[in-house]
């Protein structure tokens, strides 16, 4: 099932891949991926409901005319999910990994744990900015939209940036260790995050059995 | 690097505080007299661009065969801010052309705004006035932008001038301090709550002079008489009253991790003829920055001209010097 959620004038689809009560798993996917559109088989043993977000331009959400998109407007697609499904446990493949960290920091009471997978679009631009434009190949077929390829493969990721909402998410959540690594690439905005807080290599598995078994009664 | 102090006369847009003025504005219920401003002239030409689906408003004054000079307005601002400045140099020999940034004067309204978008945009406007070279001019904002493209893009322009558009917003080398002061909790969480109600938001409505004194607040440096001006350009008038044309989605100010330094440490090698223009007073959308601080960051080729007694807005309280020392940047 698909409901649409509106973020500014953009429609975002959000996927009920498992329908339950107690504390949500709210999925996010990487750069030019979709929405599995099934339960996968890593996340059927999650004792709650579990969603997946389609992100600006990519699955079925809103293509938007012209580009112009930034890991904090995903951040943004997500707590628009966030405000719907209530709290969750969020994992992020690639650059939604990425985009997971910033809202954990961000919404720290509503992010009930974060787990980071690997999956494309993972590292973004690097550490800085390149005085660069990007030139946009829009005759490639959308979703996903070319814009948002482009774009959010050279935005600058400063391992500063990085840590700061890390550290957000760490002060301000309840949880012991709000932030799980599950990748084996790491950038060095995550390197970064790594040697500033608690956030420990573990798999995906041990991850959620942990933010599972810490949901709030 | 040459550093220059300029003491030059005010002129009639310089604020005239004068409460006798004020009333004057704000007791009139005649608004066809804010339809015109002395020295106030109508582009020559208006075309639209198209900038990858997003329709762009274009202005231009003087001949369509004179050399072309790009000039780009700065953060909420629109093109007919410049209608006393970009005659005086149209009428020294230049097609001086210039556009709304998306979501703001005629522009069309996005569902995204980046800064890469307001790049891309800037391009597609030069790219319709010429492939070849050309100088350019941008103030805040829009000069900001201009340094980046001019770095990212070096064969599309030959000189440019900058009024009050240095890049410099924070003293702090790239640690988390910059975080902490720019991106508080409360910040962001304003920040993601506006995306929610973004969609139905809409610009308050009111009369003319109204719509004038809230932009002082941003501006207060400028007179009533030029404000009401800018609000019969810069808004739209409906059965229940005035509203800027500025789409409501676009807040002040910049969110994410976009560091004005990564432009300020590149400025020593910067690739054609740069002249930085300052003001002395601070206001509300000045840039906090000096040129002591600047400075050291400067080309060897650089020009930097302080004004004195100026704010923010320099060609628009000294249009005539302001166009005077651009003028003479381009020609030399």
């Amino acid at each position: 099932m698909i409901d649409y959620l509106q973020h500014h004038r953009i429609q975002l689809a959000l996927h009920t891949l498992k329908e339950g009560r107690g504390l949500a798993l709210l999925l996010l996917h990487g750069l030019g991926e979709r929405s599995p559109s099934i339960l996968p088989a890593e996340y059927t043993s999650w004792p709650g409901p579990v969603y997946a977000l389609d992100f600006t331009g990519h699955g079925y959400s809103t293509i938007p005319v012209g580009g112009g998109y930034s890991c904090e407007t995903l951040m943004a697609d997500v707590d628009v999910a966030l405000t719907r499904i209530g709290p969750s446990t969020v994992v992020g493949r690639g650059i939604g990994a990425y985009v997971a960290l910033l809202i954990a920091g961000a919404r720290p009471q509503r992010v009930r744990g974060t787990i980071l997978l690997d999956g494309p679009g993972l590292a973004g631009g690097g550490s800085t900015s390149n005085p660069y434009i990007p030139v946009v190949d829009t005759a490639q077929l959308a979703p996903p939209d070319p814009f948002a390829i482009a774009e959010l493969a050279t935005d600058g990721r400063p391992p500063t940036y990085a840590t700061y909402f890390a550290m957000l998410a760490e002060k301000r959540s309840d949880l012991a260790c709000p932030l799980s690594v599950c990748t084996f690439e790491i950038p060095d905005w995550l390197s970064a995050v790594m040697d500033a807080t608690s956030a420990n290599k573990t798999t995906l598995e041990h991850a959620l059995k942990k933010y599972a078994s810490q949901s709030p009664a | 690097m040459r550093i220059e102090q300029k003491h030059l006369r005010r002129n009639f847009l310089y604020a005239n505080k004068a409460p006798m003025n004020m009333l004057t504005v704000d007791q009139t219920t005649d608004e066809s007299r804010f339809f015109s401003f002395p020295g106030a002239r109508a582009p020559d030409r208006q075309r639209r661009v198209d900038s990858s689906g997003v329709s762009l408003a274009v202005y231009e004054w003087g001949n369509l065969d004179a050399p072309p000079v790009l000039l780009v307005h700065g953060a909420l601002d629109f093109a007919r801010t410049f209608d006393v400045f970009a005659p005086l140099l149209a009428d020294s020999g230049y097609r001086v052309v210039c556009y709304d940034h998306r979501g703001h004067g005629d522009s069309d309204p996005a569902a995204l705004y980046s800064w890469v978008t307001d790049e891309r945009d800037l391009l597609a406007v030069a790219d319709s006035i010429t492939m070849q070279p050309m100088p350019a001019i941008g103030h805040s904002k829009g000069g900001a932008l201009l340094i980046h493209a001019i770095q990212a893009l070096p064969h599309r322009f030959t000189r440019f001038a900058c009024i009050d558009g240095m890049p410099f917003r924070s003293p702090h080398p790239d640690s988390a301090m910059h975080e902490r002061k720019y991106m508080t909790p409360e910040i962001i969480d304003a920040w993601l709550q506006q995306r929610h109600t973004a969609a139905v938001a809409e610009r308050k409505p009111g009369s003319l002079q109204e719509l004038a004194h809230r932009r002082a607040r941003m501006n207060p440096r400028h007179s009533m008489e030029w404000l009401c001006y800018l609000v019969t350009q810069g808004a739209r008038q409906a059965s229940d009253g005035w509203r800027w044309k500025l789409d409501p989605a676009i807040r002040p100010g910049g969110f994410g991790p976009f560091r004005s330094r990564w432009m300020t440490d590149r400025l020593p090698g910067f690739p054609v003829p740069l002249l930085a223009i300052f003001g002395t007073e601070e206001e509300p959308m000045g840039w906090d920055i000096t040129i002591e601080q600047i400075a050291p960051f400067m080309p060897q080729s650089g020009r930097l001209v302080v004004v004195q007694g100026t704010g923010h807005f320099i060609h628009i309280e000294r249009p005539q010097e302001t166009a005077a020392l651009i003028i003479d940047f381009l020609q030399s």
